[in-house]
């Protein structure tokens, strides 16, 4: 039985390892998804100004994530990320946050530009007129978020415009003819200003209630701006304006550099840990070894699986996890000494030790995992890439290196010691 | 016995290191990166031969920055600290490097950090770092509730936070110096080694609990009367070996990120490689030691 079971996980652990390191081609669905400080690339962070949504902050926070994500989209970026955050709570005033990730583009300026240069457009009723003579608008609640699409006609002489003259034609998605007829029906005789990236471009007034979602920009642009008009607003007239707070360029020759580094660290790591542990604790040590080599091939193919995406700082913590790995068994072979040495057979010693040894190393993964998952909460990317491997280590070395290493020894291991036992469960420079 | 017995020896010990530890953060200060002042860092490397700094930031100051910082960076790069750029500026910037493309070079960074997004990630660590201390000693106290004489479950909380302060202090003063001649700055990855540490290094301490927790368990079953102070001895005698022998593999794996892994994590593995080796001697010198003067503070009281 007990050797059944050990051969049943080294299978297991077999196929763990096909997976981790049998996926690695260019054309694998498995690839280890790389942060931008090791691929290369630009990591842009906005901070999104929703003072002036009154309702549904988060649906405009989400049609605002999808229009930036459609300019990404054609800025020609491989696997790009878009996604929203928030600030933490303990930071004072919340702030929404929008975070791009660029992979391969090292080009801020022109990143920025593709992304930021994109306008906000409003509708606003006219107010009125101030103190100082100048017009006052009042906001409608209608802007660029309800748009669906923008075209560019040009005029016939017949339909109140001059003939050729580029019209902007705005459509509405259901929401936005809703609220645009409701705001034309009450409002006739009013002005509805169209605003551009907070100046008015058009002031037409409102004739009557207009059903159909449909409104029009004339007059004020060339051909050339109209064109660029309607492409802005199709590929994202935004629902809430946005500005850059930080900008992240790590250049494509560092991060294949810090990769490299990381793997030989990673290697050289993994060597230093199992000499040691095999010239201190012998077979036993030996055990922990193999039971280090399936620790590391169940981490990579967890990280591939999940994905979890691997920053520098991941890979700093899964060495350093390698180190802590076979603490537990450091744990373990001295608890087993002391019953050897109470005059134990080998097998009985292996059995009181994991159970002596247990509540030390369930408390000290405990307190592991929980600096962990505070991390996870610090936040910025940097800090999640070590925080996530951190923290899957600490899990993963809890199985790997109480329950794997408790079942090879116990099946290989005799109920009697002596001999070459006496050296080979031994340790440190004693014989 | 070696700690029982001198365990004055050892708290002045530890005193001297962290008045050292102390007396190097006050002296030499924290210089702070831009991941919490805010500012840009761009650091790029040239082909060939470096162009003079001085030259660089006279070009430099053509743009109004006000105070920069140039500093050579590796064999042929230069690593340049302003104010938060904004995307143009930094284009620019990239061209005056290079002299308009004529010297060869490539950008090796470039990261731009708004002042408020600094100010929030200083706030956060600081709360990360109390939330951490916090609960481990929550569940230290928990972890040892059924442990109450001499010294009380949360007692061993108590001493565990004493400790984690300590063991923070000390690579913090370390790290002072060390900005001090390496021109190293305190960034996120500084106090995500911090962080680390303080769960990796409660490790020891709890190796050593554990085993007074065992033997105070016994000595209750077989009625034996045993000095608190011999238990702790004993203690700490029969953990050392493997106090120090968890540690090394650690030091080991630290040893290969220093020597083998990317520049970017270097001084990182450095802060918890000094960590760890202070956690480990004030683990098995100073936490345990700790608990006899506790234990006679509860002695005084009659219902502790």
């Amino acid at each position: 039985m007990r050797f059944a079971t050990a051969f049943a996980i080294l299978l297991i652990s077999g196929a763990i390892g096909w997976f981790a390191l049998g996926t690695n081609g260019p054309e694998t669905s498995f690839p280890v998804r790389l942060g931008l400080d090791l691929a290369g690339g630009t990591e842009l962070i906005y901070r999104a100004d929703t003072t002036a949504v009154t309702t549904d902050v988060p649906g405009a926070l989400e049609s605002l994530r999808d229009v930036i994500e459609r300019r990404v989209n054609i800025f020609g970026v491989a696997e790009p990320l878009v996604q929203l955050e928030r600030s933490s709570a303990v930071a004072g005033a919340v702030e929404e946050r929008l975070l791009v990730e660029l992979p391969g583009v090292t080009d801020v300026a022109a990143a920025v530009d593709s992304i930021g240069k994109t306008p906000v457009l409003e509708f606003k009723l006219a107010g009125p007129i101030g103190e100082d003579g100048v017009p006052t608008f009042i906001d409608t609640g209608l802007t660029g978020r309800y748009l669906k699409t923008a075209e560019l006609q040009f005029g016939s002489a017949s339909g109140g415009t001059l003939a050729n003259e580029p019209i902007v034609v705005l459509n509405f998605n259901e929401e936005g003819s809703a609220l645009f007829e409701q705001i034309t029906r009450e409002n006739v005789g009013e002005t509805l200003a169209i605003f551009l990236d907070g100046s008015a471009i058009s002031t037409p007034v409102i004739r009557e209630a207009i059903a159909g979602g449909i409104a029009t920009i004339t007059g004020q642009f060339t051909p050339e701006e109209g064109r660029d008009l309607v492409q802005n607003l199709n590929f994202g007239a935004l629902p809430v304006p946005i500005e850059l707070v930080s900008s992240n360029t790590v250049g494509p020759t560092l991060g294949a550099g810090s990769y490299q580094a990381g793997l030989d660290a990673a290697l050289v790591g993994f060597i230093f840990v199992s000499l040691f542990m095999i010239a201190w604790y012998r077979l036993p040590g030996l055990v922990s070894v193999v039971a280090l080599i399936i620790y590391v091939l169940a981490t990579i193919a967890l990280i591939k699986f999940v994905p979890v995406t691997l920053t520098a700082s991941g890979i700093a913590a899964l060495i350093i996890s390698i180190g802590m790995a076979v603490d537990a068994n450091v744990l373990i072979f001295e608890r087993m000494k002391e019953e050897l040495r109470s005059g134990k057979g080998p097998l009985e010693a292996v059995k009181i030790g994991f159970g002596r040894a247990w509540p030390a190393i369930r408390d000290g993964h405990l307190t592991m995992l929980i600096s962990s998952i505070i991390l996870f909460w610090l936040g910025t990317s940097i800090v999640k890439g070590f925080a996530l491997v951190f923290g899957l280590g600490v899990i993963i070395s809890l199985i790997s290196a109480v329950s794997i290493s408790r079942v090879f020894l116990v099946a290989l291991l005799p109920e009697k010691g002596g001999g070459a036992w006496k050296f080979l469960t031994g340790s440190g420079l004693t014989f | 016995m070696l700690v029982i017995k001198h365990r004055a020896f050892f708290f002045w010990l530890t005193g001297i290191i962290l008045a050292a530890a102390v007396a190097s953060i006050v002296f030499f200060g924290l210089p702070l990166s831009i991941d919490f002042t805010g500012g840009t860092l761009v650091e790029v490397q040239y082909e060939t031969e470096r162009p003079n700094l001085d030259v660089l930031k006279g070009e430099i100051t053509a743009i109004p920055f006000g105070a920069i910082s140039l500093r050579e960076s590796g064999e042929q790069g230069v690593a340049l600290r302003t104010r938060t750029m904004t995307p143009q500026e930094q284009e620019a910037v990239v061209g005056i490097l290079s002299d308009n493309g004529v010297r060869a070079m490539t950008v090796l960074r470039a990261n731009s950090i708004g002042p408020s997004m600094g100010a929030e990630l200083a706030t956060k660590a600081l709360w990360a770092m109390l939330a951490v201390i916090v609960t481990i000693m929550l569940y230290i106290a928990w972890a040892f509730r059924r442990v109450s004489k001499p010294v009380p479950s949360w007692g061993y909380g108590i001493v565990v936070v004493a400790m984690l302060i300590i063991d923070i202090i000390v690579p913090v003063g370390f790290y002072a110096a060390w900005t001090h001649y390496t021109g190293a700055q305190v960034d996120v990855l500084f106090v995500v080694a911090l962080l680390a540490l303080l769960g990796y290094v409660v490790n020891d301490v709890i190796v050593i609990f554990d085993r007074i927790r065992e033997h105070l368990r016994r000595n209750t079953e077989q009625d034996i009367d045993e000095e608190f102070e011999i238990t702790i001895g004993k203690s700490i005698d029969e953990t050392i070996g493997r106090s120090i022998n968890t540690s090394l593999t650690v030091v080991l794996a630290l040893l290969a990120i220093i020597f083998a892994g990317p520049e970017v994590t270097r001084d990182f593995a450095l802060v918890i490689l000094i960590g760890v080796v202070i956690g480990t001697f004030s683990s098995i010198a100073r936490s345990a030691p700790l608990l006899i003067p506790l234990a006679k503070l509860f002695k005084g009281k009659p219902n502790a």
